[in-house]
């Protein structure tokens, strides 16, 4: 059996799920035996290929087209690299480009597809779990084909360490270009402002649970009374209710003050990669079962509309009527 | 012009449920348009009123429950509706997105339209796959995860943003015909007006069935199957503060001083 994983970059660095698809995929080859292959297009891909070099992976393959991530290349070099390689299992990151590619890739190869897997498992039959639901339910779906692709929640698996002794072997593939029809024509950082949200000690941090704009105001107050920075998960941003600059999370900030305060958030997966790493969590919100209190270290199951005009009280400050 | 959105009707959880079988029961579940999909209706919409000729088509696979969502994308401006389903798709537990993708193949066959939207994941099955298994499936070029999107109505090429990680956007040009795949906050859907609300009800909702659509049975037929479906154990070990608003408020006020991060 083998395991053929794609790794991922963005201007001129390796990502962290390249690391963890070579987890996941030394797990899987080793679950019945076989070799684990890596892939790396685009870019610096011989320093690349050093860098991926972990214990675990038997070959990388090297396919120097492009700089960037583009889906019309990396969708020819991966069918290509398939049909060289001839993979049981294609493994890609569930990441935004991996979103972008995976999917065309699998059509393309009539694979079988299952995406963000939180858990693989190749026993007598190859198990995928997965969460449906805004992380309500977790799902086990049986995956019944010699070959499939699977895409991995970055985050999941823990990156491969150690240093390798792969095969590094450059792959040449002959890109039909007039297949290739976009163009990616350059990058923008995104949520400067005023605030940096990243260099808070106090994050008092509002979601969904918040349910109006006008009442982003009871918060704000929290906030300006604790001395603290107010930031917010993704739906706020969306509504237009707090600058992007303000939202924690995957396509946001990833901030690791010595308190964050969730307040009305969930803490659906994409928010939690943004916060986890603060020293101390204390989550506000009406149900217990949210997956938020998996990472809190205090929590107040409440209604944060009762809850935060009285810890306003409590350090003297006038909670505004919402 | 003309541009196809694929529209879900999703199903929402309520905080507390029980699960039958291997799905949850229905009582805790209330359908509403999918929260991506809103976003790309509105875009949709948005490229119709900056031209003269655009007309704007939904499509949507499900019973016919999902009507009254889809009526909520007509009375947005959606002009027309296509909706699939048929007892086949009904007999199916687990549609995943390569049959999805397939059957919304089969109405761009029929519709040939310029640019087709859709959500970047539907918020119940989250397999994010949809748009670009199509885009493939049809030979359209894509782009997932867009959140911004520039595009005047008859022009070959889109110039979009994809949200990567992180705070940095991607720029690309992509040319039409092109399947987009909308990120949530690319623009501010509209409510939909007392006005539009009375036009739905006159505009077409379609019902297709596989077989009308070329489709037979082996299009449901999938390798992926649903074995289980669990709440996830908890693995929470925070300490609960209770005794009513007021007293859960000073003990946290006490943590956060004792912390010393707060003064007062």
């Amino acid at each position: 059996m083998t395991v053929l994983a794609i790794a991922e970059h963005r201007r001129g660095d390796l990502r962290d799920a390249s690391f963890e698809l070579i987890t996941a995929g030394r797990d899987l080859a080793d679950s019945i035996g076989g070799d684990l292959h890596v892939a790396v297009i685009g870019g610096e891909v011989g320093a690349f290929a050093d860098e991926l070099d972990r214990e675990g992976v038997d070959a990388i393959h090297t396919v120097a087209e492009g700089e960037e991530f583009n889906h019309d290349v990396y969708t020819q070099a991966v069918e290509a690299l398939y049909d060289e390689v001839a993979p049981d299992v294609l493994l890609m990151p569930n990441t935004v480009n991996g979103l972008d590619y995976a999917p065309a890739v699998a059509n393309g190869l009539s694979l079988p597809l299952v995406t963000d897997a939180i858990d693989v498992d190749y026993g007598d039959t190859l198990d995928v779990t997965r969460e449906m639901y805004g992380s309500k339910v977790e799902t086990v779906v049986e995956v019944d084909a010699d070959r499939v692709a699977i895409s991995i929640r970055p985050g999941e698996w823990p990156p491969a360490e150690g240093t390798g002794d792969a095969d590094v072997r450059e792959f040449d593939v002959d890109i039909d270009e007039s297949a290739v029809r976009s163009t990616v024509t350059g990058f923008q950082e995104v949520g400067g402002g005023d605030v940096d949200i990243t260099d808070a000690e106090v994050l008092v941090s509002v979601g969904r649970g918040i349910e109006e704009e006008e009442n982003i105001a009871l918060v704000e107050e929290l906030a300006d009374t604790l001395g603290a920075t107010l930031s917010s998960s993704r739906p706020i941003v969306d509504n237009g209710w707090l600058p992007k600059n303000r939202q924690v999370g995957q396509s946001g900030k990833v901030v690791t003050p010595e308190v964050y305060i969730a307040i009305g958030i969930s803490g659906a997966v994409q928010h939690v990669a943004g916060m986890k790493g603060a020293e101390t969590i204390v989550a506000i919100n009406t149900d217990s079962s949210a997956p938020i209190y998996d990472l809190a270290d205090y929590g107040i199951v409440d209604d944060l509309f009762e809850v935060v005009p009285a810890l306003i009280e409590a350090f003297g400050g006038d909670p505004p009527d919402v | 012009m003309k541009v196809l959105i694929a529209v879900a009707e999703v199903a929402e959880v309520e905080d507390d449920f029980e699960i039958d079988g291997l799905a949850i029961d229905d009582r805790y579940l209330n359908y509403d348009l999918n929260e991506w999909d809103d976003y790309a209706v509105e875009a949709g919409v948005q490229i119709q009123e900056a031209g003269d000729d655009v007309e704007v088509v939904s499509v949507t696979i499900g019973p016919e429950r999902a009507d009254e969502t889809i009526r909520m994308a007509l009375a947005k401006g959606v002009d027309r509706s296509i909706r699939v389903w048929d007892d086949e798709l009904e007999s199916v537990d687990y549609l995943d997105s390569e049959t999805k993708a397939d059957v919304l193949a089969a109405v761009v066959e029929e519709e040939q339209p310029d640019l087709v939207l859709t959500g970047v994941q539907s918020d119940d099955t989250a397999f994010g796959a949809t748009g670009v298994s199509l885009a493939d499936e049809i030979g359209f070029e894509w782009a997932a995860v867009v959140n911004h999107l520039e595009y005047e109505p008859g022009s070959e090429t889109a110039s979009v943003h994809r949200e990567l990680e992180g705070g940095v956007e991607e720029l690309t040009d992509v040319e039409l015909p092109a399947v987009l795949t909308i990120q949530t906050g690319i623009n501010e859907p509209r409510y939909a007006s007392l006005r539009g609300i009375r036009q739905a009800q006159s505009k077409e909702i379609a019902p297709k069935t596989l077989d009308e659509l070329g489709l037979d049975a082996s299009v449901t037929e999938s390798a992926v199957t649903l074995t289980q479906l669990y709440e996830p154990e908890t693995e929470s070990d925070a300490t609960l503060f209770e005794g009513g608003p007021d007293e859960e408020a000073s003990q946290l006020a006490d943590l956060l001083r004792d912390k010393g991060v707060v003064e007062g």
